[in-house]
């Protein structure tokens, strides 16, 4: 012992040239992992940060908060609330109220200004806000002859004046609207008549017109989506499921099942426009399915989601111990017993999760609805019951942003980065799900 | 060697239960088992020893056709169940199966309850008519599994939740649940400790008073121990088939003798 202390060359206490350079190497393997881990995160939070920063935006919009007078002289001239009647009166005979209405409320706040007709308070009202108000007549003939509190939505320019996004010198050749007008929105807004609010109807609302970006919304677009993932959902996880039973407990190993084998692999790297151009060709020109309807976009991603779906599954599968399969079959079960009633329930977590990342890559996909018409194609209307989900043209969420960040408006800009964050919500959830399902599944023991 | 713990039963043993005749097994090129003959009686429990990878094995999984779900796995010759060929074309070998029921090296219990465990085999062969009948069969396999007291309390717990010496009864106990004739046993003691091993060899004694029992096990004591006949197995090859005493304390074949004395192994 006391060798080893006057030999530093056999002591513990002191590190050989070998162990030194060992742990020298593990130093610098460290540093290097955590400096790509780290590396990572700033990309994310930058990420976050500029997705946050541009599209909250999107979920707040400017409204002008009045009291019209829904004159019974213009809107109902019969004065027999006849619907029929009603509904003859265009958003024309709407405009002049809300006009008036704003300018009651200018006159009455004594704010001053260099407008003196109620036409000149155009630029501030969105074409949108007559519309919805007659929406709202026509639901409830009732209103009028009352004088209502109603949300007048703002024109974009004067929301983008609100949030930062439009200045005074950035509309002096604006023909539209003009410095005086922000004047005047500065002084109702001190009189809390112009207000920010929060925006359900980005949320709910169907999209619009390339000049009225204050009112597009995402929720036609999500629906389509919705319908879009109810087909992917409801073909790939079936079929994806049989296959990949078929494939793992029951195909003999052969060249044929090999080939197949390495088509489905090679399938999974496949770009996405292959699938786009292959349904364009096969569901619409073949098949005469509807263009852009999401029944068409589904058997798309049906398509792309299949290979992920069963190589998921098949390595779930094969993760099963066959020790459970010997159990089964040496008690006498059949081999689809023994598959159906042991391994495939061992075998769920694995599945449901490959199936709903699948269907998030699917959900966030828009190269393949190029081709199939549904980018571009203006969501405008609700579709027309469950089956109209199906067959009515529509947009999907990416498709929807895609379209929006194609748009001159920089209004349009906001509005697509607030449909990333709604389709960055929907992705969360479902991974969420994902984790939340594995857990339950997984407790089984 | 000469620890005889197992008092012996005076059971009949002379009928043939299963009869092996110029048996051949091939993994693709692999010679595995090379032309076995072998009977085996009723009542009786036999073992199949020698060192490892002699084919023990793989000439019980062919006693109930479980080779059938290697693809590289090829059967040749006889083997005759009572009389009939068990490879014959009309045979199922689920239905065989049902007959010559196994127990594995490993306790491989399911991934479900005590009783879900044991009640699996009789509900997928309909052998009860309703929940009593069940129960009945449970409590039956159990007390036969000689673990019912044990797990009487808890049969709604996960059968994986058990000690190992309890899992391998559970599955010993699962295995005669459907009432098979033949009972084959892939080194059930292997991954236990003494004592459950101790428990599930005296469960062996017991089992052959209902059951033809064939057991593998690399241990030459357990076979002095729990059997009645002992094949010797080298290389493929049956080397020598005889009464378990005989075996051990006058071996024919030379080989025999040197793996019973530790010579090869
Ligand atoms: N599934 C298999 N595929 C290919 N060869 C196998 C397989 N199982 C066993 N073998 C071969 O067959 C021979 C006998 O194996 P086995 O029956 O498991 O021996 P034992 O049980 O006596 O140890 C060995 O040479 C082994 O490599
Ligand atoms: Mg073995």
């Amino acid at each position: 012992m006391s060798d080893a202390m006057n030999n530093p060359a056999n002591s513990l206490l002191v590190q050989d040239a070998r162990t030194a350079k060992r742990n020298a190497a593990e130093k610098r393997f460290r540093f290097f992992g955590i400096a790509a881990i780290a590396t990572g995160l700033v990309f994310l939070v930058i990420l976050l940060t500029a997705i946050f920063s541009n599209g909250t935006g999107a979920f707040q919009q400017t409204f002008l908060t009045v009291p019209v007078h829904l004159d019974e002289t213009k809107l109902d001239k019969a004065g027999n609330r006849d619907i029929e009647d009603i509904k003859k009166v265009s958003t024309f005979g709407y405009n002049p109220l809300i006009q008036q209405a704003v300018f009651d409320m200018v006159q009455a706040q004594g704010i001053e200004t260099p407008f003196t007709k109620r036409g000149d308070m155009k630029a501030l009202i969105s074409a949108s806000a007559a519309a919805q108000l007659r929406d709202e007549v026509i639901a409830n003939p009732d209103l009028i002859g009352q004088t209502i509190e109603f949300r007048v939505l703002a024109t974009s320019r004067v929301d983008g004046y609100l949030k930062g996004r439009v200045t005074r010198e950035s509309v002096e050749r604006d023909k539209n609207i003009d410095a005086e007008h922000f004047d005047l929105v500065d002084g109702l807004r001190d009189a809390g008549i112009v207000k920010k609010s929060f925006n359900w109807d980005f949320i709910t609302g169907a999209d619009a017109s390339e000049s009225r970006p204050e009112q597009a919304g995402m929720g036609v677009a999500m629906v389509g989506s919705f319908f879009m993932m109810l087909v992917v959902l409801l073909c790939a996880l079936p079929i994806g499921v049989a296959a990949s039973i078929y494939l793992e407990e029951f195909a003999p190993q052969n060249r044929w099942t090999d080939l197949i084998e390495v088509n489905i692999s090679n399938l999974a790297a496949v770009p996405s426009i292959v699938f786009g151009i292959l349904g364009l060709a096969v569901f619409i020109q073949f098949a005469h399915l509807p263009q852009s309807a999401p029944l068409v976009g589904g058997l798309v991603l049906t398509l792309m989601t299949l290979p992920t779906i069963i190589i998921s599954t098949r390595a779930s599968l094969k993760a099963v111990p066959p020790s459970i399969r010997d159990a089964a079959l040496g008690v006498g079960a059949s081999k689809m017993q023994s598959v159906f009633h042991h391994v495939l329930p061992l075998a769920m977590p694995g599945i449901l999760t490959g199936t709903i990342i699948g269907l998030a890559q699917a959900l966030g996909e828009t190269a393949p609805l190029l081709l199939i018409g549904m980018v571009g194609y203006i969501a405008s209307d609700m579709p027309d019951g469950f089956l109209g989900g199906f067959l009515d043209p529509n947009s999907a969420m990416p498709a929807q942003i895609y379209e929006w960040a194609k748009r001159a408006d920089p209004a349009y800009y906001e509005r697509a980065w607030g449909g990333i964050i709604i389709l960055l919500m929907f992705l969360m959830t479902m991974n969420i799900i994902a984790v939340i399902l594995r857990r339950r599944f997984e407790r089984r023991w | 060697m000469n620890d005889m713990r197992i008092v012996r039963k005076d059971v009949d043993m002379n009928d043939t239960k299963i009869s092996a005749k110029g048996v051949q097994v091939f993994y693709g090129d692999t010679h595995a088992i090379k032309d076995v003959d072998v009977e085996i009686r009723d009542k009786t429990v036999t073992a199949f020893i020698g060192p490892s990878g002699c084919g023990k094995s793989t000439f019980l999984r062919c006693l109930n056709r479980m080779n059938d779900t290697i693809d590289i796995c090829r059967v040749e010759g006889n083997i005759l169940l009572d009389g009939e060929d068990i490879y014959d074309k009309r045979v199922d070998p689920v239905q065989l199966r049902a007959k010559v029921g196994m127990v594995f090296q490993r306790p491989n219990p399911f991934p479900k309850s005590i009783y879900d465990n044991i009640a699996y085999g009789p509900r997928i062969h309909g052998l009860a008519k309703n929940k009593a009948d069940l129960d009945e069969i449970v409590e039956k396999a159990l007390r036969r599994g000689a673990i019912w007291d044990e797990v009487k309390d808890r049969l709604d717990a996960p059968g994986t939740g058990l000690s190992g010496g309890q899992q391998q009864r559970l599955c010993i106990a699962r295995a005669v649940a459907t009432e098979p004739e033949v009972l084959l046993m892939d080194e059930p003691c292997s991954a236990l400790d003494p004592i459950a091993t101790l428990q599930v060899e005296e469960l062996i004694d017991e089992l052959r008073e209902n059951f033809s029992v064939v057991i593998v096990t690399h241990s030459m004591q357990q076979a002095a121990r729990v059997s009645q006949k002992t094949a010797f197995f080298h290389l493929g090859n049956l080397v020598e088939y005889g009464d378990t005493e005989q075996i051990f304390t006058n071996p024919q074949d030379e080989r025999t003798e040197s793996y019973i004395t530790g010579r090869i192994g």
